[in-house]
C-alpha cells in the first residue's frame, strides 16, 4: 500500500494557528502519512531557536529579529493575546488538560519523521538564517513545495 | 478479553491517544492485539476513524467508569 501524503502551509504566526497544524501533522503522522510542513513568512518563526544566535545582519534584520517571537513559545494568540496575558492563560488552561504545548508538538513531529521545511525566500525577506532555526529542517522554495502537494491527500494552508 | 499489550492513554489530550496507539502497534507483531484506555472523549471516533484506514481491526470497543476501553488487532 502506497503511502498517503498530507501537505500543510504554515503562513500563519499565531501559536494557536500553529498548535491546529502541529496537531493535524502529528495525526497525520500516526495515520502513517507521510506529513510534510512548508513553513513561510511568519510562520518561520515556529522553527526559530530560543536563544539569540550571533550572525551578521543588516539593520533591517536585526530590528525584524527583535520585532518577531523567537521560537514557538514565544509566539502571540490570532485571538485574545491581551498583551501576553492571553498566552499564558491559554498555556495554563492546556497544561490542566494535558495538552501539549507547540514546542512538545514540534519535537513529537520530528520524532515522528514530519518532514518540515523552511521557505528560503521568505526567510530572506526576514533576515532569518539557518542557523537561527531548528537543526534537522530542510531549506526549499515553491517549486519543492508543488511537488510534495501535487501527489497529496490532504492540503491545508494555515 | 486478551491482549498482548496495555496502553494507558488516559488523562492524554488529543492527538496523544492516536500518536501512542500507532507507536505501541509498531512494536507488536500482525495479529496481535493492544489493548488501549483512554479517557479524552474524542478516542472514540479517532480510534475507529484510525483502524478503519490504516488496516487494522478494532475488534472491541466499550466505556467503564468514564474509561474507553478498544482491543485492535494489528493488521
Amino acid at each position: 500500500m502506497e503511502k498517503k501524503k498530507t501537505t500543510i502551509i504554515l503562513f500563519s504566526g499565531d501559536y494557536d494557528k500553529a498548535m491546529a497544524a502541529y496537531i493535524i501533522a502529528n495525526g497525520a503522522a500516526a495515520y502513517d502519512h507521510e506529513v510534510v510542513i512548508f513553513h513561510t513568512f511568519w510562520g518561520l518563526n515556529a522553527l526559530r531557536k530560543d536563544e539569540n544566535i550571533e550572525v551578521k545582519k543588516t539593520f533591517m534584520e536585526k530590528m525584524l529579529g527583535k520585532m518577531m517571537p523567537r521560537g514557538a513559545d514565544k509566539m502571540g494568540l490570532s485571538k485574545m493575546h491581551f498583551a501576553g496575558m492571553g498566552p499564558k492563560m491559554i498555556k495554563d488552561v492546556m497544561k490542566k488538560h494535558n495538552a501539549m504545548t507547540l514546542p512538545q508538538l514540534i519535537d513529537m513531529a520530528q520524532e515522528q519523521d514530519v518532514k518540515l521545511i523552511a521557505c528560503t525566500m521568505t526567510m530572506d525577506l526576514l533576515g532569518l538564517r539557518q542557523e537561527e532555526l531548528l537543526e534537522k529542517i530542510e531549506y526549499a522554495g515553491v517549486a519543492a513545495y508543488l511537488a510534495d502537494a501535487e501527489d497529496g491527500n490532504v492540503n491545508l494552508f494555515i | 478479553m486478551n491482549s498482548n499489550k496495555v496502553l494507558d492513554a488516559k488523562g492524554l489530550a488529543c492527538p496523544m491517544p492516536i500518536v501512542k496507539t500507532k507507536k505501541a502497534l509498531n512494536e507488536l507483531e500482525t495479529g496481535e492485539v493492544l489493548e488501549i484506555h483512554a479517557t479524552d472523549k474524542g478516542a472514540k471516533a479517532d480510534l475507529i476513524a484510525w483502524s478503519a484506514s490504516t488496516g487494522n481491526e478494532l475488534i472491541k470497543h466499550e466505556e467503564e467508569n468514564g474509561v474507553l476501553k478498544f482491543w485492535i488487532k494489528k493488521g
